[in-house]
């Protein structure tokens, strides 16, 4: 699963980030890193993009940019995540 | 002389921190290899001057955006004493890799962290002493805003300046700046072993706000409305001013100016009044609109909404090319473009930078708008005057849109658009004013000399030679009016209107007085003429030409500057010139097809 696909309200956890160079910097120099939780808090109307909470960082990225994170659900609440 | 550089993360509160210090004598200045703007100050550190430089704000070292690379190239080939740290300790946990870069270069630095109300109010608490041990980095915390701190931190940059009389070498810093990868492990520990995080963070305010000012369907309409307030508020405040500004350049004009100058001779006495001090004024005139737009801006910009209004046009603003922060300084075009192109230094990538800064001048702003004011209530009956104006607002973002469409390959930015949203902040008025001081100090040393030289030359192109009368086709303006006729016919602008675009092109706020000038008449008569002179096809024609073909000289010596560009300057104004000419032209000969 990748964090396009997760809905507002619902968190996760970073599995891995499989982007061009600059842009995995860039998310990781904004926290985005493998274990790290994240939660994604609303998205932008006609499919805009997301606004994602990740530790005390709030951060909106673009669909198509939240297709490079990877991510796993969280251990104690698969239920309430898709796959 | 010991030089400083000043770094840290965007969001920071960095620019509030060098306004602080620098007090009121930052400069622009000039470094080799670099093209962005960077400040500098003299600054007073342990008892002798130092040199204090403003670095871009940047997330990391590694290098891949625009900031990054200029960073990086500073650092390597300049050669610097300390470097003032600074980062937000209510983001501390992630911020602080950029602490450790910077000393894996081995150069010596001071941590500044900034915003200790911010993280005291989300229940941060740090241990500076103990951190700076794990570091080995004299750390201190701060308060830019409030300027707590910043007296000790000055101190302690001095002491650190005297413990390591030895510089480092740029290349030494070249040389590292290659090799700065492992340094997540270590950033952990520290952070573990010095940092005590709430469970909970406390976003409870932000968060109400965002709920409101965020939501799917609200949140466009509550940012359009407010964006209107905002213009509603620098019309509303600027006007009185700005007519304040004019009648004492009148009476400063009638009063002490004319007399004083009545003996010479006449050529002179019109070229000093007319040509330079009516020049100066012009520019004098835009200064309260300027002083107020760029208040209230960097109010909006420190506050936190312009992330958020971002957020919310993205996805339309993506289908032209461009991302949600262009359409806020799109928005600012339509009160004054100089400003907007300003603005657009928050875009981090050149190509999406120049493609928004392309867009801009198509903007209707208020200087157009009093000239097409002008022209709709001699030519159109009240009845359609609101629609006449409505459709040229419209004809704007129109020619906003194909400039996009027709542009974002060659200006395609491969930037991906991920933003930090930083919380709300309200910035101090000291703050707002400090930051709206610097940007009108920049924009009156560049636009004088622009504005007063273009005046100058106009008023001689329409004084010329000698022997014809000011402003007739007898003059150098007329030959030129003839000269373009053959292009100007075409779209239904006659000689006398040509000489008014001449005008136009210095600023828009002449093209009406510059009618009067040209047809010699005032109030009434000149309406009667002009309306005996074009019928409404060429009016309008000659207001959509008005609209596109150029916004004026500030406009474009504001280009140049912001992009530093020549070529690109150019290319803006070739391509207005264009797009203003084919959509008058098919306006002109359609109306007129049509029997109009």
């Amino acid at each position: 699963m990748h964090l396009d696909a997760l809905k507002p309200g619902q968190a996760a956890i970073i599995d891995r980030i499989h982007a061009e160079q600059a842009l995995t910097q860039r998310l990781h120099a904004l926290g985005f890193r493998t274990g790290k939780q994240l939660e994604v808090i609303r998205q932008a109307a006609f499919n805009g993009p997301l606004h994602v909470r990740i530790g005390s960082t709030d951060v909106i990225i673009r669909l198509q940019d939240a297709k490079a994170i990877h991510l796993h659900p969280l251990p104690n609440q698969t239920e309430s995540i898709p796959a | 002389m010991k030089r400083v550089a000043l770094l840290g993360m965007p969001n920071t509160g960095k620019s509030t921190l060098f306004n602080r210090l620098s007090g009121a004598s930052a400069r622009v200045g000039n470094w080799p290899g670099i093209t962005v703007d960077l400040m500098s100050a003299k600054i007073l550190l342990g008892g002798h001057i130092a040199e204090l430089v403003d670095l871009p704000g940047l997330y990391d070292l590694h290098g891949f955006s625009d900031d990054e690379q200029v960073v990086r190239h500073f650092l390597g080939h300049h050669a610097i004493d300390l470097v003032l740290i600074i980062l937000n300790s209510a983001q501390i946990d992630r911020q602080l890799s950029l602490a450790l870069q910077i000393r894996a270069l081995g150069v010596p630095a001071v941590l500044l962290l900034n915003m200790e109300d911010e993280a005291k109010r989300a229940g941060i608490t740090i241990d500076a002493q103990a951190m700076s041990k794990q570091l080995g980095i004299p750390v201190r915390t701060i308060s830019a805003k409030y300027g707590q701190g910043c007296p000790e931190a000055l101190q302690l940059a001095a002491q650190t300046i005297l413990q390591h009389p030895n510089q480092v070498t740029p290349e030494t810093i070249a040389g590292k700046l290659e090799m700065d990868n492992v340094i997540e492990q270590e950033m952990h520990q520290i952070i573990d072993r010095t940092v005590h995080f709430p469970l909970q963070l406390n976003h409870s305010l932000t968060d109400r706000l965002d709920k409101v000012l965020l939501h799917p369907w609200l949140g466009l309409p509550l940012f359009l409305l407010s964006v209107f307030l905002l213009f509603q508020f620098i019309f509303t405040a600027g006007t009185p001013l700005q007519d304040g500004m004019a009648w004492l350049f009148d009476n400063l004009r009638s009063a002490a100016l004319e007399p004083a100058l009545a003996s010479l001779p006449a050529w002179l006495n019109g070229l000093l009044l007319d040509g330079l001090y009516t020049g100066f004024s012009t520019v004098a005139a835009f200064v309260p609109i300027i002083v107020l737009f760029f208040l209230v801006m960097s109010m909006v910009e420190d506050s936190g909404y312009l992330s958020r209004a971002a957020f919310l046009m993205d996805t339309l603003m993506a289908k032209m090319g461009l991302d949600g922060r262009g359409f806020v300084m799109m928005l600012m075009g339509f009160g004054c473009n100089v400003p907007a192109l300003m603005g657009t230094r928050v875009m981090r990538s050149r190509p999406m930078r120049l493609l928004t800064m392309l867009t801009i001048p198509l903007s209707l702003c208020s200087a157009r708008l009093q000239v097409f004011l002008f022209i709709i209530a001699i030519l159109f009956p009240p009845s359609q005057a609101a629609l006449v104006l409505f459709s040229l607002y419209m004809v704007s973002f129109a020619t906003i849109f194909i400039t996009a469409m027709l542009f974002k390959d060659k200006f395609a930015s491969r930037e991906p658009f991920v933003l930090e949203l930083p919380p709300y902040r309200f910035p101090t008025p000291q703050q707002i004013w400090m930051r709206g001081w610097q940007e009108v100090k920049h924009f009156l040393s560049r636009a004088t000399k622009f504005i007063v030289i273009g005046v100058v030359m106009v008023w001689l192109l329409t004084h010329l030679p000698t022997t014809a009368v000011p402003a007739s086709p007898e003059t150098w303006a007329g030959s030129i009016g003839r000269f373009f006729a053959p292009v100007l016919d075409p779209i239904g602008i006659d000689t006398e209107l040509a000489i008014a675009l001449i005008f136009g092109f210095v600023a828009k706020e002449i093209v009406v007085g510059s009618l009067a000038v040209i047809y010699g008449l005032q109030g009434d008569a000149l309406s009667h003429q002009i309306a005996a002179n074009i019928d409404w096809v060429q009016g309008m024609s000659f207001m959509l030409f008005t609209l596109i073909y150029t916004p004026c000289l500030s406009t474009i010596a504001t280009l140049k500057s912001e992009s530093k560009s020549s070529g690109f300057m150019w290319l803006s104004l070739a391509w207005s010139l264009a797009l203003a000419w084919v959509i008058s032209f098919l306006f002109y000969q359609g109306a007129r097809a049509l029997g109009y």
